[in-house]
């Protein structure tokens, strides 16, 4: 298939962007978007332009490295995947896709549609560990944890911090993230002594770094590759709340 | 003494401010809505509805006195609400200087998107709506005391009644995000109840729209009249 692309082009974080036409021929639909992007390059360095920059890793959908707003959804129009694990199959031939960097004042942009998601470390340094030093692993199951909370902190870890909560958000705000990441080690025994000390650190952080403020619009839900309910947001709010009085 | 200051400093403790504001502020349109349906059993019942709500307080309070320390309150609980939505506005509008080029709208609903706006709609619908029954400057045949004729006057006019109507609509957009939403924000969140926030709210937002609305339409359609 051959389709169009409006690329986001930017040289560095203190230069102005813009967007650039690219056309992709001869694209097989069994192609990834990233197998797409790479075809693409291709031919710019044979002309001897630079490349299109985008960060990627895993690409399998576990690492949470890459992230482009695709057509103005994060990750593209598929729900539950990330950008590495969209295909061309999606698209039609001839149609013209405009792909953007993830946008919010506290992830600026590198450089094209890479972003600095360093402000996301700084939550989790700001509180999301536990801190006791508990030797080596226990066995399995030496404390017993209800099976609905251990199954919601494993809804929370899955959380992969690829950011596409902050850059779905009208507020950009990373509030998903946040309470994805007080909520797994908060739902835990492990995580009690922590607890309160913890959402006040993270909040308090993300908030440093230039994040927005959440008004539940829910778009961070429809947006997270891993499908992180508002759920946490709410449960991260009580937290909150119940900190403000310890 | 730290740990009430960063609620106060963060955007969380403002929409716990903007929550418990607004769960006041729909309180208070619950008992308004009610009042005004007392309309329906003629002038005066509803003259003496109106006159009652200065005499609440009664023999505590003199003649007016209960509706000066309501009205005082009301206007904290508002100016804290926005004060409370300004702040957060400001922190994201500065959250994201460099907007897409193009847009999908993820959001949950469409109200969400309204709340800023139709917070201002509210806003000018307060001051008009003030003018127009309680001081009555923006009223062509204001009567002070007969609440029910100059009610009855005053959504004759099809201008008038239309401005309320829409208000109230803007009122329903911003009561059914916002109470879902101050159930979130104050994780009011069982997992038994949770999947009836919705609805629920719905439910109370109809409930209420058209309770209001009923006072003008049934005036246009002469149901509602002068005896
Ligand atoms: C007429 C009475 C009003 C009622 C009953 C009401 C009720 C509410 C409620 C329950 C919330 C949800 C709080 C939360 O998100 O946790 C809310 C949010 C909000 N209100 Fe009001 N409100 C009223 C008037 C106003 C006015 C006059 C303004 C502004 C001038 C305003 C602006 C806002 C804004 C901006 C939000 C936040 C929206 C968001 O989450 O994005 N409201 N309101
Ligand atoms: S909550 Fe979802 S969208 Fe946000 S960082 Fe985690 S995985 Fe990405
Ligand atoms: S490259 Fe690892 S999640 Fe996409």
């Amino acid at each position: 298939m051959n389709l169009i692309l409006q690329v986001w082009r930017q040289d560095g974080p203190d230069t102005k962007g813009r967007f650039v036409r690219y056309e992709a021929n001869n694209i097989s639909d069994h192609a990834s978007f990233f197998e797409m992007l790479d075809i693409v390059n291709e031919q710019l360095v044979e002309k001897g332009e630079q490349q299109i920059h985008f960060s990627h890793d895993c690409r399998e959908g576990i690492c949470g490295t890459c992230g482009m707003v695709i057509n103005g959804t994060p990750h593209g129009p598929d729900p539950g995947i990330t950008t590495c694990q969209l295909h061309m199959r999606r698209f039609k031939d001839g149609d013209e896709i405009w792909v953007e960097p993830f946008r919010a004042t506290a992830m600026p942009v590198i450089k094209d549609l890479v972003v600095d998601r360093s402000a996301l470390d700084c939550i989790i340094q700001a509180g999301g560990y536990i801190s006791a030093n508990t030797g080596n692993a226990q066995d399995a199951n030496a404390i017993p944890i209800p099976k609905r909370d251990s199954d919601l902190a494993m809804d929370a870890a899955a959380c992969i911090g690829c950011g596409a909560c902050v850059a779905a958000c009208p507020n950009a705000s990373a509030m998903l993230f946040t309470s994805a990441k007080v909520s797994h080690l908060g739902l835990l025994p492990q995580g009690q002594p922590e607890r309160f000390e913890r959402v006040r650190g993270m909040v308090e952080t993300m908030e440093d770094k230039g994040f927005g403020n959440c008004t539940n619009h829910g778009s961070c839900q429809n947006a997270c590759p891993k499908e992180i309910s508002v759920d946490f947001i709410a449960r991260l709010n009580g937290d909150f709340l119940k900190a403000g009085f310890k | 003494m730290r740990s009430v200051f960063s609620l106060y400093r963060s955007s969380v403790g403002k929409k716990i401010v903007m929550a418990i504001s607004g769960i006041f502020l729909f309180l208070w349109i619950v008992g308004h809505m009610l009042g005004n349906l007392k309309v329906f059993f003629g002038q005066e019942a509803f003259d003496h509805y109106a006159h009652g709500l200065k005499e609440l307080g009664d023999p505590f309070l003199l003649h007016g006195q209960f509706l000066w320390i309501i009205r005082f309150v009301m206007l904290a609980i508002i100016v804290l609400h926005m004060w409370s939505a300004l702040s957060v506005y400001l922190q994201s509008r500065a959250a994201r200087r460099l907007g897409y080029r193009k847009t999908d709208d993820l959001t949950f609903t469409y109200a969400s998107r309204t709340m800023r706006w139709g917070g201002v709609i509210l806003l000018v619908y307060i001051v008009y709506h003030l003018l127009h029954f309680t001081v009555g400057s923006a009223h062509p045949q204001f009567v002070p005391g007969a609440a029910y004729a100059n009610l009855v006057i005053g959504f004759r006019n099809w201008w008038v009644s239309g401005f309320y109507i829409v208000a109230m609509l803007a009122l329903g957009l911003h009561l059914y995000h916002g109470l879902w939403s101050a159930c979130q924000t104050l994780n009011f969140n069982n997992p038994m109840l949770r999947d009836l926030r919705r609805p629920v709210a719905l439910l109370i937002t109809l409930f209420i729209v058209l309770g209001f609305c009923s006072v003008p339409i049934s005036v246009l359609a002469g149901i509602v009249t002068l005896p």
